[in-house]
Order: C-alpha cells, then sequence, then structure tokens
C-alpha cells in the first residue's frame, strides 16, 4: 500500500526547473522509451549533442518554442514507497499565479536556486507565497552544484541563509530541508553523490520517499460541506436522503452531533454511507454520504460542523487576496466569493495592506491590487458564512474571488491573516 | 487536497481517510462528480467503452449511490468500431438504466460537414460530431475520461477545463485552479469539459479495475486476432481499410491497451489474459499505452494540442 505525496516546485528562469524535474521522472523510470525518443529527436533538431530533459515536460507548442514554461504543469512519479503528484510552476511569468495555484494542494514544495546566484529577490518571494499558502515543508534544491566545483562553502552560506529566511517566515529548523543537486548530471537527485563527500543529508527522491507529512487535519474539528442531496425516489429506497460531501476536515462517526450552518439546526450522524457499505468512521478527504437522524431542511452550500468547536457566522471578514487577474481590484468592487460548496455575492470594502514581498514589509492602505500582487482586505457579503481562519482550518478558511461577468477567477482568498507579517498593523 | 495520507498510513488506526493513494484518488475524482451535479443544469459523460470512460461510470455509480447516475452517456461512434466494445457499450447501458446518446460520424460525412482523410483515420473527424452534439442537447459540463499523464498538452489540462462557444481549448486563458474549489461558471454557449480522472496515471487504472473488479471489453485481455502490421502496430483487419497491398495477415495474441477507432489503433503482442497479469505487462512496458497503439498521436510533435484547440477531447 503505497502513500500520496503532493508537491510543487518553484523555481526563477533558468535554476534548471524542468531539467529537475525532467530528471526525477526520468530517474524513477517515469519516462517511457517512445516519451524519450521524441526527446531525443527533438534536442538533435535544436542541434543538442544529448537528450535534453525539460522537453519532457515542457508541453505546450509555444513553450517548446520559446524554451520556457508558461503554464502549471502535473507530473505523475511512483517508487515503491510513495505515488507522487507533482505541479509543476514556472517561475518567471505570473509567477505568483502560478505558484498559489500549485502550493494550495500541495503538502511539500521544492525551491530551486541556481548555486552561482545564491538566494535571490524571487527566492524570498516564492518562500513567501508558500508559507502564506500553508505548505508544511520546503526543500531547497541548490542546483549546478557542478558549476560551483561541488564547493562545501558556497552550499553551506547559501542554505544556512535561505533557513534563516524561511524561520523568518514561521518554518522550524526540521521542516526545511538544503539539499546541493546537479538536475543536469544526476548529482544528489536519486542517488548520493560521491562529489560532494561533505554532504551528510538524504537524495532528494530519498528525502522526498521519506519525509513525514504532518499536516493531519484528523485532529481539527469537523467540516463537511454538502455537495449534493442524494434522494433516489426509486421503490427500493423510497424515502432516503442523504448529504453527500468529501470531509474537509476532522472525522466523523455514526452518534456524533452536528450542527448544520449557517441555520444553526442540529441534528446526530445516523450512518456514514458509501457504495461499498457503511462507515464506522470517515476522516478528512474521503468523500461519504451521511444520513442524519432529524428531517432538517438542508441543501448543497450548507456545512455540517461539529458542535463543540464551530466556525465563526459571519457576513464580514477580513482576508488576505492573492490577485490572479489582468483586472485590477479596487475597493468597492463586487464579487462572486465561492467558499466551500456555496457562492454568494460579496464586495470588498477595503483594501487595508499589500505585502511587498521583496521586504517582507506591508504598503498600508494601497489603492489597487494588481496581477500577482497579495494584500490584505475587508470583504461582507450578501449572506453569512460558516468560516474558519485558513491558518487553522484550510479547506474551511480558503475561497475563490469571481469576476461575475465574465465567470473568471480573479484571486485566491484566505480567510484571516495566515502570514504574521500580513497582519494590519493598526 | 491535503487531507490524503492518513493516519493509518502512519501506522496509527484512525478515521479510513484515504487508505491509500488508489482511495485518495476515488475520493477526489466523486468529489469532482458531485460539485458539476450540483452546479450544472445538463451534464453529460463521454461513454465509449474503452477502460477510462468505463472507469468513470463505476466513479458516477458509486457517486450518487443508491440513487441512478444523474447524468447521460454520450458516444461519438466512428463507425470503426470494434464489435465488441459496443456491445459492451449496450450492455453497460441497460445495466445501469442509462440513456445514452450516439453521434455517429458516418452521418456527419453523409451530409458532407466532415470528409474522410485519405489515410482513413476517423478520429480526428470526432470534433465536429462532438460539438454539434454538445450544442443541440444544450450540455453545459462534459465528462471525460481524459489523464494528464497521457500526453505533454494534457498535462497542463485543469479538471475544469472551459470551452468556448465555438468548443475551443485555449491554454493560455485557463482559469487557475485552486485547492479544491473548482469554477464552472460559462456564458450560455460554452461548456466546460471535466476530467475527474486528471490525476490518475494508466497503472492507477489498472490496479482499481483490479481492486473494484470492474468488467471491462474483452478485447483489452489477450486473445488470438487476425492482424497485419503497419507503422509498428498491429492493427485489425476491417472495414476501415486494410491490409493493403503487401501488408501480410498474421494470426497473433494480441490486447488493446487503448480502444479507440479501428483504423488507427493499434494491438500490442500479449500473453495477458488477466488484470493481474496486464497489471504486471503495463509495470513493464518501455513504452505509453498512446505512444504503443495510437496512431493519431504521432501525426506531429504536437498532434494532441492541435486537436485540443479545436475542440477534441
Amino acid at each position: 500500500m503505497t502513500s500520496l505525496l503532493r508537491l510543487a516546485t518553484a523555481g526563477s528562469v533558468d535554476d534548471g526547473k524542468s531539467t529537475l524535474v525532467g530528471r526525477l521522472l526520468y530517474d524513477t523510470k517515469s519516462v517511457l522509451a517512445d516519451q524519450l525518443d521524441a526527446v531525443t529527436r527533438a534536442s538533435v533538431d535544436r542541434g543538442l549533442s544529448t537528450p535534453d530533459l525539460s522537453l519532457l515536460v515542457d508541453g505546450l507548442r509555444s513553450e517548446r518554442e520559446q524554451g520556457i514554461t508558461i503554464d502549471v504543469a502535473y507530473r505523475y512519479f511512483a517508487t515503491p514507497k510513495r505515488t507522487f503528484v507533482l505541479a509543476d510552476t514556472p517561475g518567471h511569468v505570473q509567477y505568483t499565479r502560478n505558484t498559489v495555484t500549485g502550493a494550495s494542494t500541495a503538502q511539500l514544495a521544492i525551491l530551486l536556486v541556481d548555486a552561482r546566484n545564491g538566494v535571490i529577490e524571487q527566492t524570498r518571494r516564492h518562500a513567501a507565497v508558500l508559507a502564506l499558502l500553508g505548505v508544511r515543508r520546503l526543500v531547497l534544491a541548490v542546483n549546478k552544484i557542478d558549476l560551483v566545483d561541488f564547493d562545501e562553502a558556497t552550499f553551506t552560506t547559501i542554505a544556512d541563509e535561505f533557513t534563516a529566511h524561511a524561520t523568518a517566515l514561521g518554518y522550524a529548523p526540521d521542516e526545511v530541508q538544503a539539499i546541493p543537486v546537479s538536475a543536469l548530471h544526476g548529482d544528489n537527485v536519486v542517488e548520493r553523490s560521491e562529489r560532494t563527500p561533505w554532504y551528510r543529508g538524504p537524495a532528494l527522491l530519498e528525502h522526498l520517499e521519506t519525509v513525514p507529512v504532518a499536516d493531519d487535519p484528523h485532529d481539527e474539528p469537523l467540516r463537511f460541506p454538502v455537495q449534493y442531496v442524494i434522494r433516489p425516489r426509486t421503490p427500493e429506497h423510497p424515502d432516503y436522503r442523504g448529504y453527500a460531501g468529501q470531509v474537509a476536515s476532522g472525522t466523523v462517526r455514526p452518534g456524533d452531533e452536528v450542527v448544520v450552518q449557517p441555520s444553526g439546526l442540529r441534528s446526530r450522524v445516523e450512518r456514514i454511507d458509501t457504495a461499498d457499505g457503511p462507515l464506522p468512521e470517515a476522516g478528512a478527504g474521503l468523500s461519504v454520504t451521511l444520513v442524519l437522524a432529524d428531517d432538517l431542511d438542508i441543501a448543497r452550500g450548507d456545512l455540517i460542523t461539529a458542535v463543540d468547536d464551530q466556525p465563526r457566522v459571519t457576513d464580514e471578514f477580513s482576508a488576505t487576496l492573492c490577485w490572479l487577474a489582468e483586472k485590477p481590484l479596487t475597493a468597492g468592487a463586487r464579487v462572486l466569493v465561492k467558499h466551500g460548496t456555496k457562492t454568494v455575492q460579496a464586495f470588498v470594502e477595503r483594501l487595508a495592506t499589500r505585502f511587498d514581498e521583496q521586504r517582507l514589509a506591508t504598503v498600508e492602505a494601497p489603492d489597487t491590487l494588481r496581477l500577482n500582487d497579495i494584500g490584505q482586505v475587508e470583504i461582507r457579503t450578501a449572506e453569512p458564512l460558516p468560516v474558519d481562519d485558513y491558518a487553522t482550518t484550510h479547506r474551511n478558511g480558503a475561497f475563490l474571488v469571481i469576476d461575475p461577468p465574465s465567470g473568471d477567477t480573479l484571486a485566491a482568498g484566505l480567510i484571516g491573516a495566515p502570514l504574521p507579517s500580513l497582519e494590519v498593523s493598526v | 487536497m491535503t487531507a490524503v495520507i492518513s493516519r493509518a498510513q502512519a501506522g496509527d488506526t484512525g478515521a479510513p481517510a484515504a487508505r491509500d493513494h488508489l482511495a485518495a484518488l476515488e475520493s477526489e475524482a466523486i468529489h469532482i462528480m458531485r460539485e458539476v451535479a450540483g452546479e450544472f443544469d445538463r451534464p453529460v459523460i463521454l461513454f465509449s467503452g474503452g477502460k477510462d470512460s468505463t472507469l468513470l461510470l463505476h466513479l458516477a455509480v458509486k457517486a450518487f449511490w443508491p440513487a441512478p447516475v444523474p447524468f447521460p452517456l454520450l458516444h461519438v461512434d466512428t463507425g470503426h468500431n470494434f464489435p465488441e466494445v459496443l456491445e459492451f457499450r449496450d450492455k453497460m447501458v441497460a445495466k445501469h438504466n442509462l440513456r445514452l446518446i450516439v453521434a455517429e460520424v458516418q452521418k456527419w460525412i453523409d451530409e458532407g460537414k466532415v470528409h474522410e482523410r485519405p489515410d482513413g483515420t476517423r478520429n480526428p473527424l470526432q470534433t465536429v460530431p462532438l460539438l454539434d452534439t454538445i450544442a443541440e442537447h444544450r450540455f453545459d459540463a462534459v465528462f471525460g475520461g481524459g489523464r494528464r499523464d497521457e500526453e505533454r498538452a494534457r498535462a497542463k489540462e485543469r479538471i475544469f477545463s472551459l470551452r468556448n462557444a465555438f468548443g475551443q481549448w485555449e491554454p493560455r486563458r485557463q482559469r487557475p485552479e485552486l485547492w479544491n474549489l473548482y469554477n464552472g461558471r460559462h456564458k450560455p454557449g460554452e461548456h466546460v469539459r471535466v476530467f475527474p480522472l486528471s490525476n490518475w496515471t494508466e497503472a492507477d487504472v489498472w490496479h482499481y479495475i483490479a481492486r473494484e473488479d470492474i468488467e471491462l471489453p474483452s478485447i483489452y485481455y489477450a486473445h488470438e486476432r487476425e492482424v497485419f502490421r503497419r507503422d509498428g502496430m498491429w492493427l485489425t483487419a476491417g472495414p476501415w481499410g486494410g491490409p493493403r497491398d503487401g501488408e501480410e495477415v498474421v494470426r497473433k495474441m494480441v490486447r488493446y491497451r487503448t480502444v479507440g477507432d479501428g483504423s488507427c489503433t493499434g494491438a500490442v503482442e500479449s500473453r495477458a489474459t488477466t488484470v493481474e497479469d496486464v497489471i504486471a505487462e503495463v509495470s513493464a512496458s518501455r513504452l505509453t499505452e498512446r505512444g504503443a497503439t495510437r496512431a493519431d498521436d504521432r501525426l506531429s510533435e504536437a498532434a494532441m494540442e492541435d486537436r485540443k484547440r479545436e475542440g477534441y477531447f
């Protein structure tokens, strides 16, 4: 039985991220002969003497033509210990948009730096975005270590500088692992390299296979957004009524007292149904159907929660927005907020701060948030929502901001102030 | 999803969240299908009878149990299908008491709306009948069995993929997809393609088929068949053309890794008669399933990307 680890990559232009990802796929034998033949052919066409592994992952025609990565791409590889879903996020074009997208589902992120350049501004920004999104573990891959002659002092300087930055963002030292690698030659990617005898830590893949992924939302209070009401009305099940959803956090068991928000009505869980039979309990991530003891008026958009630790039901909240659209945000903007399974009308009452990632400082009362800006805002919704802070319960603290006329996703929203340095200094 | 590593895996006998990676993928796919049922007016499942669409149907049955699947099925029939697959398709429709809509490519050819290609391949001809049928029935969400591991252009596909009024995919205008919050908003005339199997690999599909004991068309397993060699693939003789002069028909033990239009879907030599045999064979294979058996993907380096832009699956 293998577990699943979701991870993301982030790096700047020319840090060799596509090559590293290509190397991971190649060395875990996730690249098959016909894919490699195609890469070899394309490399020869481009006048290269060895296969360019980055061509394995640059998928779109314009990416191959320009030699850059435009959009988040998802990669799959597996070892006997773990199955990996990797969100490969490009560093230069719309870096916040892509990094936020990749980080929103990641349990771990690999940041790349070029050993010759060390930690640069974009490394700091990426780390800040990953911390904001709550990615629990970071790996700093110090790439192109061959180009600094496998020098220990260069690596240590970069590792120390990065660890200090990550600590300022709230990471514990054991949540950050720096690894000297050469993606091009494979040093410390799958096998520990003989050319870095001074490095005592694991190779990258070894680390990915063994790192504990501690974010376990089972211990959080129950949050169960109702997706769909199942009412067969068939001769076999004339009166069946079940609430289908995916447990967002916590654990649910038959007999549990629950509250339905925003109505505040109470009931008891009678059964946890699945097509494979009823379950004795269901934890976070599982898709199930809850049957309650009482006949309540429950619909899509409602949230079934624990009794003793309830979300706050409010039509006004402070939130961090990662602005992902060309159209800028100004105070008073009318938007849609999609939280859990509910979408409501809302407006952005006030722009409190804009985060300056370069200085890890905040700018007070900005006029706008533009593409790739991150800021703190006050939101008012047309109906009350049962919300938690993102920092404590990710899945019930996250929301989308949607443009009503076009339907486009404008921003990723995080309730509360998940990054301490984003807090409004009143 | 942050919730997929369960305590059970950590050595604790805690709540059965996702027992392992297949359970996590199943829960994710069921969540996606229920989101579509909750937010769209007229969803439909693309169903060819192939293994990925059979898996989609299996997941839909589980997602809405004990209620019936709340979506009809749509098959774009090239007219070059394997009879075993059509028979299986009809059997599944009857078993689950579903409504099946069939768009026959031949009808579009007869009406002059699409033209046969010189090489006889009909897979690229499916796009126009698909888009016409989506428009005619005003489908607003169209489930497909596409997986991101299949091909490089698919690796950048969203789970909810907005298509414009011409059914086209615009890779540069895709919406960012955050957490498990899917944005399915669309204007009249537009629709959303939904890919619940996005994060599955070919190996995951086969392991899940084995675990759930899912029935597939017989041609996915090794059987004796008359075939001829073309472009490095074993093709079946049939009304789609072939064998041509100089192509010798031989009897071989073969099976299919993908099931598409008979004119361009090749068989692989195989002795794998059970799902366990197939898993062993897939793990040992040095070729991707599309690379091994699909002539339509060999047309150019960006063949899939081009077809997707035009509104292909």
